[in-house]
């Protein structure tokens, strides 16, 4: 299975292996830093656990750099409702491919905590759920390094339709057969 | 029913593209086997005792002729010549290669029909009633709403790694010929007090190791809010469904965990938020598009009494018999529903060749008006037969072994593939189902026995529905030995109710007997021609109990 | 007593270790003492690796007179195929 990305560790006898960041069809560099819950606080930005979050909050949210909390798979952002405006990215944390509520988490934080900022999956995940999560909302992966970005284009694109809405408001199918209509109505 | 446009048609074809990407990443090593798994799994492909399993969704039952015809080619073309119709109406292919795989996708895609979720944590093949556009009784054909949810759910980005797999089912009559309590979401179509459609949506259906029946969650949900109705349930189980226990990830398990009473207000919650995005309200137009693919054939004017099936009855005994059993009431007069068993006596119970495919594809295009419908009880029913063509059908089903007599009765057993077929199985079924056939084979005593469902699954996994039958029986794994528990008076029927366990299990010299010993007490006990259901629900398990086990 | 078996990837027959890798007779396979087959699971482990084979693992035999008899009935069926349908799977090679 792949190394963690999701933090600095190393992966089996190299170096430590920083998580690459995928955004917008390329690696980009990670502007953030994951704080685990003892260390202490640098400048600039940081991503820390819910825990850690709730238990500093007013002191996190007084710093100038980008904060940005991580969420594992049991967390709703629910509880971050009032602070969200405040948030720079929320980190879907996901523990094993299965667990799927990282995409009702995600959904939930553009749809009805209507939160604007940064989404970024990171943890174990396939290939071939990244289309899934960019429909959820999501706008950034913490990459696996056996993954390429042509990879990972190609394996979005595969599908070019979709039935159903969701957070990335693209038209559907039901979109379209509206439109062909229309077309062929305004052809005749 | 329903005919692809360009955008369905595509979806297939890249979704067929897509997983020979896949293959070829396996193949190659990119992808190790833990990593593909959940990609085969995702396109209803398993890895079995003997051979990788290709599971082809039948959404609701229901096949055209040019699908039939399909499916038996491909069956012999890349499945030793025959295929498996299972209890949620699809077919499964016990022999097919990975690396034919996306070739057989691709064949699927040009007839209209693939392998998409029907095997996964996701939303499975939506199932319906068999009888839909033709039974009398019903308020609505369940399978526009059917067609809406898998358009829906498929490929769904939000719900296609849930705790576990989801099953949901429409039905739009009062008789209940689809099992319908067993499923996760269950949903009856009815009529409120304006007259207004809506649905009646029942939760925490399912069988296996606990199983439950459905509970109601919402007592009338607008038509055109259904879809909200079901996203908000799925949001609700994705959430909070449990992920640390295969056995208890079911959605059954959180409505009992948090009480129907919790579950519903978590759901009305969700309901309400997404009934206000209107997301997810369905225009009616789309839903008479959708309907108007479901409307039914040109029927012509015909009289209830047909003179050609009349004299055709004075002929032949046998057609008689087969009339008795398989034909049905239809909705329009001088036409019937005619069901066809896949329950030959000896053979195996849900299975049909690439041959009677074909001849059926022929019966479809000359009688049947392009389609037949699969059962959850591993039969086929011509849903739209003329009375005057009934016997010229049943002349051509006979040579092609499909003419048994014998539906609803002890002889048409459910079984699941059991361990001759499955990686999941503890014990045969099959075998079970053959000997007990060929025991109670006599057409006079099956006609005596009437009513009488016995159901039969290799493991807790419970596919071939075992809490569900008359008689239910359990395959169990004792010490590498095959054993078998047998249950008493389930119901999948509008009378739903879970057969409960008798005592202990019998190996395979003992459960025949032990059946039949149950019969036989049936027979003792029973009270002017009342159906084994009703004489247990009468006189309870002591007496069979005292039958089997009192020595 | 034991014998390793898998499934070959691209066919999804079964297949069993032989002195000659793997073959897709039961009578052909390397009968195993415990810690022969621990050693032949991680050789077979590798065999995952080159694609050849899925899913891997050990069963329990004894040998009758010289014939190899799975002891589970699941494996019986494996080596043999469908109890129901003698005309299709190993048996009817």
């Amino acid at each position: 299975m792949p190394t963690d990305p999701g933090s600095a560790i190393s992966g089996g006898n190299s170096s430590p292996i920083l998580p690459r960041i995928f955004r917008n069809g390329r690696i980009v560099a990670d502007e953030f830093v994951f704080l685990a819950d003892d260390s202490p606080l640098p400048d600039g930005p940081v991503i820390v656990t819910l825990k850690r979050f709730l238990a500093e909050k007013d002191h996190l949210l007084s710093r100038p750099a980008a904060l940005g909390v991580r969420l594992e798979g049991a967390e709703s952002p629910d509880v971050l409702r009032a602070d969200l405006p405040k948030l720079k990215l929320i980190e879907l944390r996901v523990g094993y491919f299965k667990d799927g509520r990282a995409f009702s988490w995600a959904r939930i934080l553009r749809t009805r905590l209507q939160f604007s900022g940064e989404i970024r999956v990171s943890g174990h995940f396939l290939l071939d759920q990244i289309a899934f999560f960019l429909r959820v909302g999501v706008t950034s992966f913490a990459l696996p390094g056996n993954w390429s970005p042509g990879e990972v284009q190609t394996a979005t694109g595969l599908i070019s339709n979709v039935y159903q809405p969701s957070a990335d408001h693209r038209p559907t199918i039901l979109d379209l057969r509206r439109r062909t209509i229309v077309t062929a109505a305004a052809a005749e | 029913m329903y005919r692809y446009d360009e955008f369905d048609a595509r979806l297939v074809r890249e979704r067929a593209e897509q997983f020979r990407s896949q293959v070829m990443r396996r193949l190659s090593g990119e992808l190790s086997e833990d990593e593909f798994k959940p990609l085969r799994l995702q396109n209803g492909l398993y890895l079995q005792l003997h051979s990788y399993m290709l599971r082809i969704a039948i959404p609701y039952g229901t096949l055209s002729a040019v699908q039939m015809r399909s499916l038996g080619s491909i069956s012999r073309r890349y499945s030793k010549g025959y295929g498996h119709f299972t209890t949620r109406t699809n077919l499964q292919l016990h022999w097919t290669r990975l690396i034919d795989v996306p070739d057989i996708l691709h064949q699927l895609a040009e007839v209209d029909m693939h392998c998409m979720q029907t095997s996964g944590n996701n939303v499975r093949n939506v199932t319906a009633d068999p009888f839909a556009g033709a039974a009398a009784d019903e308020i609505e054909d369940p399978r526009i709403l059917c067609e809406i949810i898998r358009q829906w759910s498929t490929l769904h980005p939000e719900f296609s790694f849930l705790p576990r797999k989801f099953k949901i089912c429409v039905i739009a009559s009062p008789h209940d010929r689809a099992a319908l309590l067993s499923h996760d979401i269950a949903i009856q179509a009815i009529r409120n007090s304006d007259g207004e459609p809506g649905y009646r949506v029942s939760v925490g259906g399912g069988l296996g190791r606990t199983p439950y029946l459905a509970l109601e969650v919402g007592s009338f949900v607008p038509r055109r809010h259904i879809l909200a109705f079901i996203e908000a349930i799925l949001r609700v189980y994705n959430e909070a469904g449990r992920r640390d226990n295969l056995w208890k990830a079911r959605v059954k398990i959180l409505v009992h965990q948090l009480g129907i009473d919790e579950m519903r207000r978590r759901v009305e919650a969700e309901f309400a938020e997404i009934r206000e995005t209107g997301m997810l309200e369905l225009p009616p137009a789309e839903i008479e598009r959708i309907a108007d693919y479901f409307a039914p054939p040109a029927f012509e004017e015909l009289s209830g009494e047909s003179p050609e099936f009349e004299s055709a009855k004075r002929e032949s005994k046998q057609f008689v018999a087969w009339v008795k059993t398989n034909v049905h009431d239809h909705k329009t007069p001088g036409y019937a529903l005619a069901t066809v068993s896949l329950k030959p006596i000896g053979l195996t119970p849900g299975d049909c060749s690439s041959e009677q495919m074909e001849g059926l594809a022929d019966i479809m295009d000359s009688f049947g008006f392009d389609e037949i419908r699969v059962t959850h009880e591993q039969n086929l029913v011509f849903p739209h037969v003329r009375q005057k063509d009934l016997f010229r059908l049943w002349q051509q089903l006979e040579p092609l072994g499909l003419a048994t007599a014998n539906i609803g009765l002890v002889t048409d057993i459910i079984a699941c593939p059991g361990l001759d077929y499955c990686d999941l199985a503890n014990a045969r079924s099959i075998p079970l189902a053959q000997e007990i056939a060929r025991r109670f084979a006599d057409p006079e005593l099956q006609a005596e026995l009437g009513e009488l469902k016995i159901k039969i699954s290799g493991c807790i996994n419970a596919c071939g529905h075992h809490h569900l039958g008359h008689i239910g029986i359990l395959g169990v794994d004792r010490k590498g030995v095959e054993n078998y528990q047998i249950l008493l008076g389930g119901s999948g029927a509008e009378d739903a109710t879970l057969a409960e366990i008798l005592g202990p299990g019998f190996d395979s010299e003992g459960i025949i007997g032990a059946v039949e010993n149950v019969i036989e007490t049936f027979r003792q006990k029973r009270i002017s021609g009342e159906r084994f259901l009703d004489t247990y629900r009468r006189i309870g398990a002591a007496p069979f109990k005292e039958r089997l086990y009192a020595h | 007593m034991k014998v390793v078996t898998a499934n070959k990837l691209t066919f999804g027959e079964v297949v069993y270790w032989t002195s000659r890798g793997w073959q897709s007779s039961l009578q052909q396979a390397v009968v195993l003492d415990d810690a022969d087959a621990e050693r032949a699971l991680k050789l077979a482990a590798e065999s995952v690796q080159r694609c050849e084979v899925v899913a891997p693992y050990a069963f329990a035999v004894r040998v009758e007179h010289g014939r190899i008899i799975a002891i589970s009935a699941r494996e019986q069926i494996r080596a043999q195929g469908p109890s129901v349908r003698l005309d299709v799977g190993k048996q009817a090679a």
